[in-house]
């Protein structure tokens, strides 16, 4: 058969002579420029932690943890003060922004009908807000505290107001990709049962996608922590004592750090420096958290 | 095994080849199946189709179908590919309603009440009318969640779930396999088992309608054997209606048989879907009344 007869004649000889050019000059030359990309990633980066290392070396004592600022005594000067009020910032802005994110996820994913101008509009907004500079959200958190005829900005409540809506559109985008991910089959198997749209979305399609949200609101978060530009903007100077409520005055890791960066003496760099390694452990244990969510609560279909 | 082919030529020994073949006393339904009883020569219809016209958009998908569903019947609907077949049978429990753009005309009736009145609520109608699909669908929680949550979210009125659950396994011949891991995902059954699920769940909401929609085609040949035999219990207390590509399984498993196919626009080149021929299964396939069916379940085209 002529069938046959081709495939002997090309047989196993063209094994020995392959003419793709994978180890052609050109592919070897694209494979090194992808390396060199890579390398030059992590060498900025890690000469950046180990020089701030280095830098902050001196400081890494439990008064760094455990004093407040000092103007009199730069050398123990500590981030307590800050790294309280980073903590309950981020558990306000989480609690503010979570919620409500995933709710407007939820509709805009299982209940909105996205042949309207509106859901569109709302659609394409979403995206352009997650790539609003971070300042304007301070600004934006200032004239809402006025709208309520508040001025004092620079307590826990404002602050979260501000890093809220900064994650808001994150916390939508990846929320909606979490319950987009979820197969059409579950969600046309529940309401063949006579579960309503609302039931399903509750006990079917949440729970399938929460580690998808989990991870995505956690990662805004962790990008919220470092943000110093809104805060700033509010007004968040250094104060010495711990936040104790909702109301309470407070300052953040960024702004202390900052606040650090911009003195003249010594002591304060060093602390500075310090003070960013801090900061840094907490979002890498929070990229940690949302690692260890994805791996372990990861659903296969 | 039986030989499912000889159940509708000779419908007497079919039966007979049946009942060892049971997996045990514990499947009620199938230990009281008697013999293949006769169909009446008209169907008395638990749902019927009237004048049921389905777009998409402005694609008119299927034209013109009449039908009725006997209760306690299979029904099978078969043709080639893009005839309308799953169209319909996704009109029957209104699942059609989730596709933005499809828009629905003419009738479709469940003990002569119009489901697609403005007035009727389609959750209770899906309530009614189970559905069963081509790919298993189990949720991504464990075999007992899976059958208890269909009873849960309908609010139904069971004394004891444990033991609902075990008889909607029972029903859907699964119980013997899953018995001991009730609690396990219902993801580590094979494709066969997970389908069995599947059917379980529907039929723990005890619906009156089950609706099938290519429910072998994902299976292997034994997989699809015990869901036949599985059908065929199930006729005995549930009205079916199952949508296959498998001619065979049409034979074998269904009473009446509906033959689609598709006609292309003469403008616009789109597939319509329309009712060719219904009637009696062993009829149709011995003695079709149409050519189109004639060519299609001998294999001419399709």
């Amino acid at each position: 058969m002529a069938a046959t007869t081709t495939l002997d004649s090309r047989s196993a000889t063209g094994l020995r002579h392959g003419r793709s050019h994978e180890k052609g000059l050109a592919s070897m030359l694209f494979l090194g420029a992808l390396w060199l990309s890579l390398f030059f990633g992590i060498v900025v980066l890690v000469t950046l932690i180990v020089s701030t290392a280095i830098d902050g070396a001196g400081r890494f004592d439990s008064e760094l943890i455990t004093n407040y600022d000092s103007t009199l005594n730069p050398e123990t000067a500590g981030v307590r003060a800050s790294l309280f009020g980073t903590l309950w910032l981020m558990l306000t802005t989480a609690l503010m922004a979570v919620p409500i994110g995933i709710a407007a996820a939820v509709y805009l994913e299982e209940f909105a009908d996205n042949q309207r101008w509106y859901n569109r509009l709302i659609e394409v907004n979403l995206q352009n807000l997650a790539a609003v500079p971070s300042v304007i959200y301070g600004m934006l958190a200032v004239a809402i505290a006025a709208l309520f005829g508040t001025a004092t900005t620079n307590i826990v409540l404002v602050g979260a107001v501000a890093l809220g809506l900064l994650i808001l559109p994150v916390v939508i985008i990846s929320t909606r990709e979490a319950v987009r991910a979820v197969p059409q089959e579950i969600r046309e198997g529940s309401l063949a049962l006579g579960a309503t749209a609302i039931q399903t979305t509750w006990r079917q399609v949440l729970p399938s996608a929460v580690p998808g949200i989990s991870t995505g609101t956690i990662l805004a978060l962790s990008r919220a922590v470092g943000e110093a530009a809104p805060l700033l903007l509010l007004g968040v100077g250094t104060i010495l004592f711990t936040p104790n409520g909702f109301l309470s005055g407070f300052t953040a890791m960024p702004v202390q750090i900052y606040g650090w960066t911009s003195e003249s003496q010594e002591d304060y760099k060093v602390a500075a420096a310090a003070a960013i390694i801090v900061l840094m452990v907490m979002v890498l244990a929070l990229n940690g958290l949302a690692i260890f969510i994805r791996n372990h609560f990861q659903r296969r279909w | 095994m039986t030989t499912p082919g000889t159940r509708t030529t000779a419908p007497d020994t079919a039966a007979a080849e049946k009942a060892p073949a049971d997996d045990g006393p514990e499947t009620p339904v199938s230990v009281e199946q008697p013999e293949r009883r006769e169909v009446p020569e008209r169907p008395v219809p638990v749902m019927e189709c009237v004048d049921l016209n389905v777009f998409y958009g402005g694609f008119h998908a299927v034209h013109d179908v009449n039908l009725s569903f006997g209760r306690y019947e299979i029904t099978a609907l078969i043709g080639p590919s893009g005839c309308g077949k799953s169209t319909v049978l996704r009109c029957l429990n209104r699942m059609n309603d989730l596709i933005p753009a499809a828009r629905v005309e003419g009738q479709v009736t469940y003990h002569d009440v119009n489901i697609y009145d403005p007035k009727v609520d389609a959750i209770e109608v899906r309530r009614r009318i189970g559905m069963v699909f081509q790919k298993p669908n189990p949720f991504p929680k464990s075999i007992y969640d899976n059958i208890a949550y269909g009873p849960r979210v309908i609010d139904m009125d069971v004394d004891d779930m444990d033991s609902h659950v075990e008889q909607a396994l029972h029903d859907a011949a699964l119980w013997d396999e899953v018995k001991d891991k009730l609690k396990d995902s219902a993801y580590g059954l094979s494709g066969g088992q997970q389908q069995r699920l599947c059917i379980a769940r529907t039929i723990a909401t005890r619906p009156d309608v089950i609706l099938m929609d290519e429910p072998c085609s994902a299976l292997d040949p034994i997989a699809t054997a015990r869901i036949e035999d599985l059908m065929m219990d199930l006729r005995e207390s549930y009205t079916i209606i199952v949508v296959t590509h498998n001619m065979q399984q049409a034979a074998r498993v269904s009473d009446r048989t509906a033959f689609f196919t598709a006609r292309p626009d003469e403008t616009t080149g789109n597939r319509t879907g329309l009712l060719v021929e219904f009637d009696h299964t062993r009829r149709m396939f011995s003695n079709p009344g149409d050519r189109r069916t004639e060519d299609y379940i001998s294999g001419r085209f399709g």
